[in-house]
């Protein structure tokens, strides 16, 4: 039974999506879609038909079925409701992290292949947002992984009960803004946005429409859920150590904060220009340094 | 001793068959004598473990008591023979396809068969002195092949700059080798490493650092890297192919062979900032090595970059395994050098099927500039594929081998935190870091390389009348190609190899990949199945197929223009370029890139009628600029000086060498 927990990043990630847009909406005092619409959205897209470049190449046609693909495998590495069971070892939370990063390749080349600026814009923005982000996402995790002694996602949830030391703290600020800026959230890039002069991913799946749109934008979906649920691993495993119905609820309770900490910050903040984009990377950099320095000083 | 055979024969049919329009069938020679050397070579390692395993080569000539040319098969030789002999076989396939549209000249053959010969010579040496005579050899074969491609200007500078610095290398290499000569009276290497044994770490330390910089130099890590991408790009490509995928790892393999074997002896002890030094060379070489192929728009160019960065990984594996040697961790050093090596065989593979890659489409477009390509996948669909491939390898990721030894690297750099000080801890963790930062910044680059080249719409002319380059050009690609994917899936068959050698700790490495079944390292500190992420997509795209059979009905698709705002006018040259891909990190980066940026715009009547605008962009190249160009400028004021001891007359001459004569004397006394 363990090894079907990927069912639920599967499933339910556009729920989350839904729940998400809900509370933002409700911070910015709209009503809001409901929270199945995702769902409904996907649907749709899978009914439609499809207009295809015709610059684009068998890249451009492959590219929705590897980054949904890679999402999928990443799933298969993340312990979800419970680490106690034995999970399907396939990989680490590295293999996890370069799955994911196979995906966004693809992303970022079919950006290129239409022949187009706005797909370029948004490739070029993409592979630079990426150079940023993944040593500093990677650091958190070095972080994590030598304090829990594996980079085994389980062994890593199994072995901390508590977020106590300035360590973890520094290390969870740091994925924080990494987990914003993977999944393309405010302030670093704008999910609802078709403006040349903001999108990243937009901008890279312009050309996409029908079930390749429909495939590209559930794979960013499960992404989503799937670093959320790498953050509450890493940094706050408490209560999945435990019985089903315990880990369940405590899960639940667990990605629905962290939806609405995204939906506070995607409120509260506006949109950075570009260039300014390395001074906050760059800090959250800096912060994941000095957690790993922290730990191997402290040695907690 | 057939495959040598091959080689000879290969080599002297170039030098008497009459016909110029057959030569590039003799390449196949040299084909049929690698792939048949790759067999003894693999077969010898996997038969290491077996009692009474006869070594691949013994052949020794005394010519007095303390004097031998020797040549030995042994592991680790075995290991970069078979490493050799693989992306020759690969090449020279390639190479009779390459040359015969290329009018080669006659020598380019044999020279291509001697620089082959040579590397595996200096692969092989048992002793110092038939070391030196290889590695020469190899040198200046692989000079005249850098320059016998054109007769531009910047070949022969190349060519120079290459010559010199690999003797300046050479030098070095001298020098570790009479250390350690005079210390021991052995040239032997087997001789050397039991004569050291015992010696004081000071000189152990000064053979180590002659020899560090020395093959350094070879293997290109920054700061000696800069000969390297000048030279391996102004050779023809099936030689850069050998250039970058095996010549530098002669290189890798002096390291290794000094700070492994020859000074790591029985019980020997290693000083922990050896491993240190090895590991931050190897991460600034990483980092640099990539940032400067991210700026390259010359094809060529960015392979030669790439590659620099990538010896910088293997020199983080090397580093981190010499570190936990040094703390008597044997078990991690194993695991480290595992990595190293796995990352040895991947890189030859890779960059192999890149730089022949690279070939094929100069020879489809007739430019290495990547702003002249565009669209060439639906032109050269092989080529591209295959290339495409060799991308995704070299940007470790899954299920490519480029990603099982960069894993094998980063379990090491993070079990770097079990050593005991912390120096050691945070030095470990940050070249982990280090390599966080590489995989994202060649992703980057390898997206912009293939994306401009294959991707879009074609950017000029010749790029329009690309075709598809021949059989055995596409057939060599695509065995290096299945190489890549077969090397990801399943690490166990390389993993036995590396296991097989005698170096304390790869032995459990052989236990670490049993066939069809999870990679695990450290003791289960971690482990992931390349097979199963593997399989798992293909099951997921299975499933997709399956599940759009039964419940999804056919939609229309229609082929229209891409979208373009409604102009009506999308041309080629309002896509990306490469310079404009990689424009945001110039400017994040600008500290280290120095940009420049001239403007020039000509009016017909200022200041509202424009008739022309000139736009140039380049990076300043940190290196040369401040550290080579004074050092040279320092060389010859030096020189200038010293001049002036050459009067030209001759008594005066007698007298240095009688006052060189007195002066050696009192020293003696």
């Amino acid at each position: 039974m363990s090894n079907l927990q990927f069912l639920i990043i599967l499933l339910l990630s556009p729920l989350l999506q839904g729940i998400i847009r809900k509370m933002k909406a409700y911070a910015q005092g709209r009503v809001g879609p409901g929270v199945l619409q995702p769902y409904q959205d996907l649907a749709r897209l899978f009914r439609k038909d499809m207009v295809i470049s015709e610059t684009a190449s068998w890249v451009f046609h492959a590219t929705p079925f590897i980054v949904f693909l890679s999402a999928l495998a990443a799933t298969l590495m993340v312990p979800v409701i419970t680490a106690n069971a034995p999970v399907l070892a396939i990989g680490d939370i590295i293999a996890l992290l370069y799955t994911l990063a196979l995906g966004r390749f693809f992303l970022v080349l079919a950006g290129l292949d239409a022949g187009t600026a706005f797909g370029g814009e948004g490739s070029s923005r993409e592979a630079t947002v990426a150079i940023l982000v993944e040593p500093m996402m990677m650091l958190a995790i070095f972080t994590a992984a030598v304090a829990g002694g594996s980079t085994k996602l389980s062994v890593i949830s199994r072995s901390m009960h508590f977020f106590d030391s300035p360590a973890h703290v520094l290390a969870f600020a740091a994925f924080f803004v990494a987990l914003v800026a993977d999944t393309g959230r405010i302030p670093v890039d704008n999910p609802d946005t078709h403006l040349e002069l903001t999108m990243i991913h937009e901008g890279m799946v312009l050309e996409y429409s029908g079930r390749y749109l429909a495939l590209l934008e559930w794979a960013h979906y499960m992404k989503q859920m799937l670093l959320f649920t790498i953050a509450v691993d890493l940094f706050f495993p408490f209560g999945i150590a435990g019985g089903a119905a315990q880990s369940v609820i405590f899960y639940a309770v667990k990605m629905l904060v962290l939806a609405a900490a995204m939906a506070w910050v995607e409120s509260s903040r506006a949109k950075l220009r570009f260039f300014q984009l390395p001074s906050l990377l760059g800090g959250a950099f800096v912060l994941s340094l000095l957690s790993l320095i922290t730990f191997v000083m402290l040695g907690r | 001793m057939i495959s040598l055979a091959f080689f000879i024969c290969g080599a002297v049919f170039f030098a008497i068959t009459p016909k110029k329009g057959l030569l590039h069938y003799l390449y196949l020679l040299y084909a049929a004598g690698a792939g048949l050397a790759a067999f003894s070579f693999a077969r010898a390692l996997y038969d290491l473990g077996s009692p009474g395993a006869a070594p691949t080569l013994a052949f020794a000539l005394h010519i007095s008591p303390a004097l031998a040319v020797s040549f030995r098969g042994g592991p680790l030789q075995d290991f970069f023979g078979l490493l050799l002999s693989v992306a020759a076989f690969a090449a020279s396939v390639y190479s009779s396809g390459y040359m015969k549209d290329n009018a080669a000249p006659r020598f380019q053959g044999i020279f291509y068969g001697l620089f082959i010969l040579s590397m595996g010579a200096v692969f092989l040496s048992g002793d110092a002195l038939s070391f030196l005579i290889s590695w020469e050899a190899m040198s200046l074969v692989s000079y005249f092949l850098v320059i016998s491609d054109t007769e531009s200007e910047a070949a022969q500078n190349a060519g120079l700059t290459y010559a010199t610095m690999t003797h300046i290398g050479t030098a070095f290499i001298i020098g570790a080798f009479m250390l350690a000569f005079a210390a021991t009276g052995s040239l032997d290497f087997a001789g050397m490493a039991a004569g050291l044994a015992g010696k004081s770490m000071a000189l152990k330390s000064a053979i180590f650092i002659l020899s560090f910089i020395g093959f350094g130099m070879k293997a290109g890590i920054v700061p000696l890297h800069i000969w390297l991408p000048k030279a391996h790009p102004a050779a023809p490509s099936n030689v850069s192919a050998l250039m970058s995928g095996v010549m530098i790892k002669a290189g890798v393999y002096g390291v290794m062979l000094m700070s492994l074997y020859v000074l790591g002896g029985p019980g020997a002890h290693y000083a922990t900032w050896w491993g240190i030094v090895v590991l931050a060379t190897g991460a600034a070489s990483s980092v640099l090595g990539v940032l400067y192929a991210l700026m390259e728009k010359d094809l060529k160019r960015l392979l030669a970059y790439s590659s620099v960065e990538n010896v910088g990984i293997i020199f983080l594996g090397t580093g981190a395994a010499l570190v936990f040697y040094s703390f008597g961790q044997t078990a991690l050093a194993g695991l480290a050098l595992a990595a190293a090596l796995y990352h040895a065989m991947n890189h030859a593979m890779f960059k192999g099927l890149l730089f022949l890659g690279s070939g094929s489409v100069m020879h489809g477009v007739h430019s290495k500039n990547l702003e002249e390509m565009g669209g060439l996948l639906k032109r050269m669909p092989y080529t591209g594929l295959f290339f495409l491939m060799g991308s995704v390898s070299i940007c470790a990721l899954p299920p490519f081998n480029g990603f099982v030894s960069e894993w094998l690297t980063f379990q090491s750099l993070i079990l770097g935190s079990v050593t005991p000080p912390a120096y050691s801890k945070v030095v470990t963790l940050l070249g982990g870091a280090a390599l966080a930062l590489t995989g994202a910044l060649a992703a980057a680059a390898f997206v912009k390389a293939f994306g401009v080249a294959f991707l879009g719409m074609p950017r000029g002319p010749k790029a329009r009348e690309a075709r598809e380059a021949g059989f055995p050009m596409t057939a060599s690609l695509g065995f290096l190609a299945a190489m890549c994917l077969i090397l990801g899936v399943e690490p166990g068959l390389l993993l036995r190899l590396i296991s097989a050698m005698p170096f304390a700790g790869l032995a459990q490495m052989g236990s670490a990949a049993p066939f069809h079944s999870p990679l695990t390292v450290a003791g289960g500190f971690s482990g992931f199945w390349p097979a199963a992420i593997f399989a798992s997509m293909l099951t997921g795209l299975l499933a997709i197929i399956v599940l759009a059979g039964v419940f999804g009905r056919r939609r229309k698709i229609t082929y229209a223009d891409s979208w373009d705002c409604g102009i009506k006018a999308l041309t080629p040259r309002m896509q990306y370029t490469a310079t404009a891909f990689t424009k945001p990190l110039r400017v994040i980066f600008k500290t280290l890139y120095m940009p420049r940026k001239e403007v020039r715009i000509s009016f017909k009547q200022k200041p509202l009628f424009v008739s022309g605008i000139t736009y140039r962009s380049d990076i300043t190249p940190f290196m040369e600029n401040y550290l080579y160009k004074p050092l040279t400028a320092f060389v010859g004021k030096v020189a200038l000086k010293i001049r002036h001891l050459q009067s030209g007359s001759l008594p005066l001459y007698l007298g240095y060498i009688m006052l060189t004569l007195i002066g050696l004397l009192l020293v003696w006394a």
